[in-house]
């Protein structure tokens, strides 16, 4: 029996705003517990919510980068239950009229498993709505007793919500990725999942291709995209086997326990609450002009320059590159400069930039060497906005040496590796090193390549001498014999031996 | 000097002829000698009382002094004030301490007044006779065998009593007017947003207005110049110019064009009630003002419509009582849902739960719409009413509650019957209107009668130079109760 599946993810990012949604008190992950707790968030009678004018322009930025509606009339509600950590009994939230109606993220897929090929998907958006954060629960710490933490208490969110579109475990992968990749683009959530900034919520169900619906059930609260896909793995397996089984799906939310790598259901439907939604009557209507809407526009290209979407349009059709490559390229606003000074600076005379050799060689490097450093170098220095060993235009020059014969690749990594190190000295305050470091480490190091023939031709005359054999072997048909000669000319030069002419002298005088 | 009004006190404090420390002594020595039978405070705190005249004496003595510096005002306990326990009638508050001031306390802090104690209301504002206060119900002081009204009931009765200069009070549907005509006094609830709403207990909040209750007009608009202003902690609060309510006083009013709505004047009036008001209105007439009869077509959907949206906001205001963070937790219980179930059914009176369930019933799934949603598009047409009566009068007049103050006890058994003493105020708070209450007579058994006057938007100045010509042509308002 074929089944289809279908999810839906509702996403809760953290606004990255310095104050509460509500109120003046610091949104500062850390901090001690309930130090962060002022009279709104810990709702002492008589207190009122005043919306931080920071939480909405963050949602009119989101809007904007997924071509959504704007609302120019929303409405915070209160949507009502008890809780201890939810001080006010009640969460500010938006319901009938949120702020960001309908939009749409492509998502580029690339299939778990199989040798099946990456393709790209449009995934609606349904529409996204500010709130506040509830408090944390501190349980264990003292015996018997379950401590309350308001810091997180009116934190802003902007929860985002998803049609159904999604029909595998890596599609909703691809999602949540593609919407934090974004989110950070355009700065407004840090992004971080294990302080909870972005947190996902995965409606699954299954169906038979072309029926109705199934009943889905709600996995809660993933942090981490490994989760998430173990986590609907299991529930799609668990869906299908009960439904096989003869048994029903019961609406539900259920939690993914990481350890065991199960899902277990919080509460069924029955025991839903009743939420008495209403308009909070603290709080008027929230009014967007168009005006609004443009300046927060005007700021956010000011601030981020292009959205990922129109850059990975750029980076295919004007540079030529593979939409894989380009995906790779927008980890973050800053890296596509990176890869544009790199083909730049990697051209050689009389080159144009468009669909350049230099442009696939600097996306390459920056791929494969230079993100892979950024990435460790992240680690280490979270505190870094923007972590660059090396910039963009001394790729672009490390490239174009290799290209007019000066260095070889495995010298290029050398001197960028050794840069890298550099910028690390430095916290990364600056750079590793500029054109000029570069030009010296070769000289230093001597790791200019060989490309006099001369000299080149001495070394494979005496190692063609000193090889008979492999000689003889190589004259009567065995090509592969080939790279051992490569290999101890290359070491009998230590390494500097310019490939393409080592080749070309080798094949002549082997030929002989 | 418990006579004076509050430019006579202010003048007699900047002359050196009393200073605050004594006139506050003196209030709190009545206080000390009247409230425990009248039960108008809640709480009155001496030390802290005489420091903020200490305080005021030296403002006073640095030629710093603003028109109420140094008079002893009665703060109703909706308002949190730092230091001050604040209760709001309930014994779920009874022992909260309030760490900081609401708005209108630090607005009279500022403006160098005293904070005299804590009026006595109904608990968390419900209730039209006082008489569901944890702390026990206020007697009336010009019959302690009759309810003072309420919510305010704490504020008006020590303002006839003469136990402050002057005091606050809120108003959800009528807290204000009602009780300042049940106690022959005069009270004034501003158009909502006038007065910050920030750190003042909620009821209903679409509803609340602080306002104050003072002998006389005059009074009244000295202190809304003190309470009046933009807060930007509260989001409902206007954003206004500041203005001088006390600027059209003087006015003649001549060409006063006063709307009386039918609706105001049928069945359901008592006679005394209906007497005074008309006699009230001849007054006017006589001084130059003309009477237009109007109607309120749908005034008469105010108390269902108030009974749907009242406790509709309330249900989900008073979800912060929990018994978590503060106030009162029940002292046994075997675990969150039993803690929080406990503490709610010992820490809330009978009124308020039944208008948390109310509440809780008209915003459930499946009701919202047959109750909320409709009872929103009523308010909204009740409120156009008064748009359409604006349109051929500058006030509108009329009974501020339909009999003056009953008996304790009388109507505490049916909650409708008690319901029925707001049917005239309760459509001003639907549409966000000024309303005020002034002394009009006597009715049966002596008791006062209160003269309702509505305004449209923003024209308190107006209202006041209405009811303060009254008050220069009458002397109701300075008649007090004997025994004090």
């Amino acid at each position: 029996m074929q089944w289809e599946i279908v999810i839906g993810l509702e996403v809760h990012t953290q606004l990255s705003t310095n104050s509460k949604i509500f109120s003046g008190a610091s949104t500062a992950f850390g901090a001690e517990s309930n130090t962060q707790a002022d009279a709104v968030s810990i709702a002492l009678p008589g207190v009122l919510p005043v919306l931080n004018k920071g939480a909405v322009e963050r949602a009119i930025k989101f809007g904007v980068a997924v071509g959504a509606h704007i609302a120019p009339r929303s409405v915070f509600a209160r949507k009502n239950y008890f809780y201890p950590d939810l001080p006010k009994g009640y969460q500010i939230s938006q319901f009938d009229l949120p702020v960001v109606g309908q939009g749409a993220l492509t998502i580029q897929v690339e299939p778990l498993s199989g040798n099946a090929q990456p393709y790209e998907k449009v995934v609606r958006i349904t529409r996204a709505h500010l709130e506040e954060d509830a408090g944390k629960s501190v349980h264990g710490e003292s015996q018997g007793v379950t401590g309350i933490d308001l810091n997180r208490a009116g934190t802003p969110l902007l929860e985002i919500v998803s049609e159904p579109d999604m029909r595998s475990a890596a599609e909703a992968v691809a999602y949540a990725k593609t919407l934090h990749t974004l989110v950070r683009w355009i700065g407004i959530c840090d992004g971080n999942m294990q302080e909870g900034s972005f947190r996902c919520d995965v409606n699954v169900s299954v169906r038979h291709p072309g029926a109705e619906l199934g009943t889905r059930r709600e996995i809660k609260n993933l942090n981490s995209f490994k989760f998430m896909q173990q986590a609907i793995d299991y529930e799609v397996q668990w869906q299908i086997d009960t439904l096989e089984n003869g048994g029903k799906i019961q609406q539900a939310t259920i939690l993914f326990d990481p350890d065991t790598g199960k899902t277990h259901a919080m509460r069924s439907k029955e025991d839903a609450h009743d939420y008495r939604y209403f308009p909070d009557p603290d709080l008027l209507p929230l009014e967007i002009s168009q005006q609004w809407i443009e300046e927060v526009k005007e700021d956010m290209v000011h601030q981020v320059g292009q959205l990922p979407h129109e850059w990975i349009e750029e980076l295919t059709s004007r540079y030529g590159l593979s939409t894989i490559d380009a995906r790779s390229l927008i980890n973050e606003p800053r890296t596509p400069s990176v890869f544009i000074s790199a083909t730049r600076a990697a051209l050689l005379n009389g080159e144009s930039e468009n669909q350049s050799q230099a442009a696939k060689l600097a996306a390459n490097w920056i791929i494969n060497e230079f993100l892979p450093q950024q990435l460790a170098a992240r680690e280490d220095f979270p505190e870094v906005e923007f972590v660059e060993g090396v910039a963009g235009d001394t790729i672009g020059h490390l490239i174009r040496l290799m290209r007019d014969g000066t260095i070889n690749a495995k010298a290029a990594k050398e001197i960028h590796r050794e840069l890298w190190d550099r910028a690390r000295e430095v916290k990364f305050t600056r750079h590793g090193g500029t054109y000029a470091d570069v030009d010296q480490l070769i000289d230093e190091r001597g790791l200019k390549q060989v490309s006099d023939t001369g000299a080149i031709e001495k070394i494979v005359d005496e190692i063609i001498a000193a090889n008979p054999a492999q000689v003889a072997e190589y004259r009567s048909g065995k090509d592969k014999v080939f790279g051992f000669f490569v290999g101890l000319v290359m070491k009998a030069s230590k390494g500097k031996a310019n490939p393409a002419q080592l080749n070309e002298i080798l094949k002549r005088k082997l030929a002989a | 000097m418990i006579n004076a009004t509050l430019k006579q006190l202010s003048a007699a404090l900047r002359s050196k002829k009393i200073s605050s420390v004594e006139l506050t002594q003196l209030y709190l020595d009545r206080i000390a000698a009247l409230n425990p039978e009248l039960n108008a405070y809640i709480t009155v705190n001496p030390d802290m009382s005489l420091a903020q005249a200490r305080g005021a004496d030296a403002m006073l003595a640095n030629g710093n002094a603003q028109p109420l510096t140094g008079i002893p005002i009665a703060q109703k306990d909706i308002f949190c004030a730092k230091g001050w326990r604040t209760t709001c009638g309930s014994k779920m508050l009874h022992n909260f301490t309030s760490p900081y001031d609401a708005h209108v306390i630090s607005q009279f802090n500022h403006a160098g007044a005293v904070n005299l104690g804590k009026t006595n209301m109904d608990e968390f504002a419900m209730g039209s006779s006082n008489e569901t206060s944890y702390f026990g119900t206020v007697k009336n002081p010009w019959d302690r065998a009759r309810v003072p009204g309420g919510s305010s009931g704490g504020t008006a009765a020590a303002v006839a009593a003469r136990l402050c200069a002057a005091a606050t009070g809120t108003d959800t549907g009528g807290s204000i007017r009602q009780p300042a005509a049940l106690c022959g006094i005069s009270g004034l609830k501003p158009t909502y947003g006038v007065v910050s709403r920030y750190g003042m207990i909620a009821f209903a909040s679409s509803l609340d207005q602080a306002g104050p209750m003072a002998r006389s007009a005059e009074d009244l608009a000295l202190l809304l110049n003190t309470m009046a202003g933009f807060d930007e902690r509260d989001s409902t609060s206007l954003q206004r110019d500041q203005e001088d309510y006390a600027r059209d006083l003087s006015k003649p009013l001549a060409g006063l064009r006063i709307g009386l709505p039918k609706e105001f004047f049928a069945e359901g009036l008592s006679n005394d009630v209906a007497q005074a008001v008309e006699a009230a209105i001849a007054e006017y007439k006589k001084l130059g003002a003309s009477v237009v009869d109007i109607s309120l077509p749908n005034s008469r959907l105010s108390i269902p419509v108030y009974y749907v949206l009242a406790p509709a906001e309330a249900s989900s205001n008073l979800s912060r009582f929990d018994g978590v963070r503060y106030g009162y937790r029940a002292p046994e219980y075997t675990d969150l849902a039993d803690m929080y179930e406990k503490s709610r059914a010992q820490g809330f009176g009978t009124e308020v739960k039944r208008r948390i369930m109310i509440g809780t019933y008209v915003l459930s799934h499946g009701y919202y719409d047959a109750y909320y949603l409709q009872a929103q598009k009523i308010r909204r047409l009740i409120a156009q009413d008064f748009v359409e009566a604006f349109k051929q009068c500058d006030v509108i007049m009329g009974p501020t509650s339909p009999t003056t103050a009953f008996k304790l006890g009388e109507k505490g058994d049916d909650p409708v019957q008690m319901y029925l003493s707001d049917i005239y105020t309760i459509a001003v708070n639907l549409a966000g209107l000024p309303g005020m209450s002034i002394p009009c007579g006597f009715g049966a058994n002596n008791m006062p009668v209160g003269l309702q006057v509505i305004g449209n938007y923003f024209t308190e100045a107006q209202m006041l130079n209405v009811a303060h010509q009254y008050q220069l042509a009458t002397d109701w308002h300075t008649r007090q109760p004997s025994g004090i």
